[in-house]
């Protein structure tokens, strides 16, 4: 299936809950859903008989200008019907939330795990959320934007004196 | 041997014993290997048989306790240096560091926006011997280890260092 045959299935099925499909400009069409809807729509990407989206390649956190909402981006892959696509979705900067899809796509357990480490996304039922690059007592989200790294850590200074 | 340190003063028995520490030392230079990054494939090839460290008495070992050299190859970051302190803290006496790379030396490529890279590996463990190099080449590497014998063979155990 081409993706905007998948895309009009989405809308079809969930109506409100598909903001948007993105296709001009973009490398992967993206569909991009409601940040509540994101277990339920990939519950029904993996499990519906055409599409059967059942291997997802990568997910990432994403920061666009250090001001906008922060962003979740899945990027699904079909092994049976040899077909891609891209979900995405949009969450405030304040206290970023996406439901977890962790025990749905093994996949996605270290993945949530990074993107909560870098940008702070806080994924709503995920096993062990806890930071899986930095040290546990690392302040603050060091690929958003607007991060500003501290003087020091640990006694360590982070910046060197000129 | 700790307690007997500098604590003789000159003569010919203990000159020819320091000697013979030094001579003993130099020639077992067994190194503590911390392969951090792409540094750590040269330090491996230079111990592999094209370039073959053992030549020089130096060994691989993987515990701090058998060691006597520590080389840090490649970057140290925030996270790895508690740890890296912490293992240079096992290492018996006498021990020295060789700080392997520019990212051991200063940060390297990460020197400007490298939040996670600690600018320096001698900000938390004293260094005996920078080999410069991103990466150096086995060569590079081996006149360091040359470079820390001859410093370890100028040395005073027994005798009394020199006002
Ligand atoms: S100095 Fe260069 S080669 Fe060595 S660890 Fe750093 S980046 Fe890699």
């Amino acid at each position: 299936m081409e993706a905007p045959d998948i895309f009009s299935v989405l809308q079809a099925k969930f109506g409100e809950q598909i903001v948007d499909f993105l296709e001009e400009g973009t490398l992967n069409p993206t569909v991009v859903v409601k940040p509540e809807a994101v277990l339920k729509v990939c519950e029904f990407l993996s499990q519906n008989e055409k599409l059967q989206l059942d291997s997802l390649m990568n997910l990432a956190g994403h920061d666009q200008d250090g001001e906008s909402d922060l962003s979740v981006i899945y990027h699904f892959y079909s092994t049976i019907h040899d077909h891609y696509i891209t979900v995405k979705t949009f969450t405030p900067r304040e206290e970023p939330s996406v439901v977890s899809i962790a025990n749905l796509y093994r996949t996605a357990d270290w993945h949530e795990r990074e993107a909560y480490d870098m940008y702070g996304i806080h994924f709503e039922g995920h096993p062990d959320l806890k930071r899986i690059l930095l040290e546990e007592d690392w302040e603050g989200y060091p690929l958003r934007k607007d991060y500003v790294p501290a003087e020091f850590y640990r006694g360590m200074r982070i910046e060197k004196v000129k | 041997m700790g307690a007997l340190n500098n604590k003789f003063n000159d003569n010919i028995l203990i000159t020819s014993l320091d000697k013979l520490l030094n001579w003993s030392r130099s020639g077992s230079e067994w190194y503590f290997q911390f392969g951090l990054a792409c540094c750590a494939i040269e330090m491996m090839s230079a111990a592999a048989a094209r370039h073959d460290l053992e030549r020089f008495g130096a060994m691989p070992r993987s515990s701090p306790r058998q060691a006597d050299v520590m080389i840090v190859a490649g970057t140290v970051s925030l996270k790895m240096a508690t740890r890296v302190k912490r293992l240079y803290e096992q290492m018996a006496e006498p021990k020295y560091v060789i700080s392997m790379g520019s990212c051991a030396n200063s940060g390297g490529p990460y020197w400007q926006h490298g939040y996670h890279v600690l600018k320096g590996v001698d900000q938390i463990v004293p260094v005996d011997i920078y080999v410069p190099g991103c990466p150096p080449r086995p060569e590079a590497l081996l006149e360091g280890l040359i470079h820390l014998q001859k410093k370890m063979r100028e040395e005073h155990v027994l005798a009394k260092k020199e006002a």
